[in-house]
């Protein structure tokens, strides 16, 4: 799908209106996944509050994030 | 599609985040536990030593480039507030562990299918393994030259402006990887390995002392363990986020 999408568009020299929306309706909600993983991946690896800190302290040290 | 990601994820972060917690308990968490037993029993030479050591960290900062540290490089290596709640040793402490690994296998694998798609191409277990790699290049191996992975009780430098290093060095080394892989001219090829090779230029926060608390040998074999952890962290998001992201936009 991804693939079919995207052999469309470089296939497609002239960016009609129709490659365009797909392009978008691929590239928004992957921006919003990675969004969320950093979110998700911040939050739980470098959050400051001492209650999140200690309650995710092992798996800190073990992926050698930064740590008190 | 943000759905499928998303689903996929999900499934690939659980099934990361036992398999990590497996090999964290005969690996990285004997370390840990060892470390703190040094760090309670005596008051630490790292932590005890430090504010004498303010004059020479000085001059030491300096010359690294990294003077904004030196002011608060004397704070203790270790701050923990005794009147926060933490998980009881045993069951709750591994059990937090246990979810907060989860929640890391979660949120690789959605930066990684998130990446992939806007890259396009084809996502499976094969392609997704190869960007885990890559993940675990730019955001463990490279960080990891300036900040080394640290026992509890090593000293080290104010926490926020090592977390800052590190996002920033794992964010540098990501473009800086990306415009080598796929970029069509040799000019942005060097720029990207500029970019990659710029943190490590202008030099990580430089801790207050390097005494630690424990012995060595136990932070030399600490080293090596979070590394295959953090690769098998990014390896396996990779690859189960891949091979379900497949399964579930083919059935979809």
């Amino acid at each position: 799908m991804t693939h079919f999408i995207n052999t469309v568009n470089r296939a497609t020299s002239s960016a009609t209106a129709g490659t365009q929306t797909r392009a978008t309706s691929r590239i928004v909600p992957a921006l919003f996944a990675v969004g969320f993983g950093l979110f998700l991946f911040v939050g739980t690896g470098f959050a400051a509050p001492s209650l999140i800190h200690n309650a995710t302290h092992d798996t800190r040290h073990s992926l050698g994030l930064p740590c008190h | 599609m943000f759905k499928t990601i998303i689903l996929s994820a999900f499934g690939a972060g659980l099934a990361v985040g036992v398999a990590l917690s497996v090999v964290q308990a005969v690996t990285t968490e004997p370390l840990i536990l060892h470390a703190e037993t040094f760090e309670n029993a005596e008051p630490a030479p790292a932590v005890a030593s430090a504010p004498h050591e303010h004059s020479s960290t000085e001059a030491h900062a300096h010359e690294a480039a990294a003077a904004p540290v030196a002011t608060e490089a004397a704070a203790p290596a270790h701050e923990h507030d005794e009147d926060a709640w933490s998980p009881a040793d045993g069951f709750e402490r591994s059990a937090y562990t246990l979810i907060a690994n989860l929640l890391m296998g979660v949120a690789v694998s959605a930066v990684l299918l998130g990446l992939m798609t806007i890259r396009g191409g084809k996502i499976d277990a094969r392609t997704g393994v190869l960007w885990g790699v890559a993940g675990f290049f730019a955001a463990s191996l490279l960080p990891s030259l300036g900040l080394s992975p640290e026992l509890p009780g090593t000293a080290a430098a104010e926490i926020t402006s090592r977390q800052i290093w590190w996002l920033s060095t794992a964010a540098a080394s990501a473009i800086g990887l990306a415009l080598i892989v796929f970029s069509g001219s040799w000019l942005l090829k060097v720029a990207g390995l500029v970019i990659a090779v710029l943190p490590h230029v202008i030099g990580a926060p430089v801790p207050p002392t390097l005494e630690a608390s424990y012995p060595a040998a136990l932070g030399a074999e600490f080293v090596a363990a979070s590394l295959v952890v953090s690769a098998l962290l990014w390896a396996l998001s990779g690859l189960f986020s891949g091979w379900l992201y497949q399964r579930l936009s083919r059935s979809a």
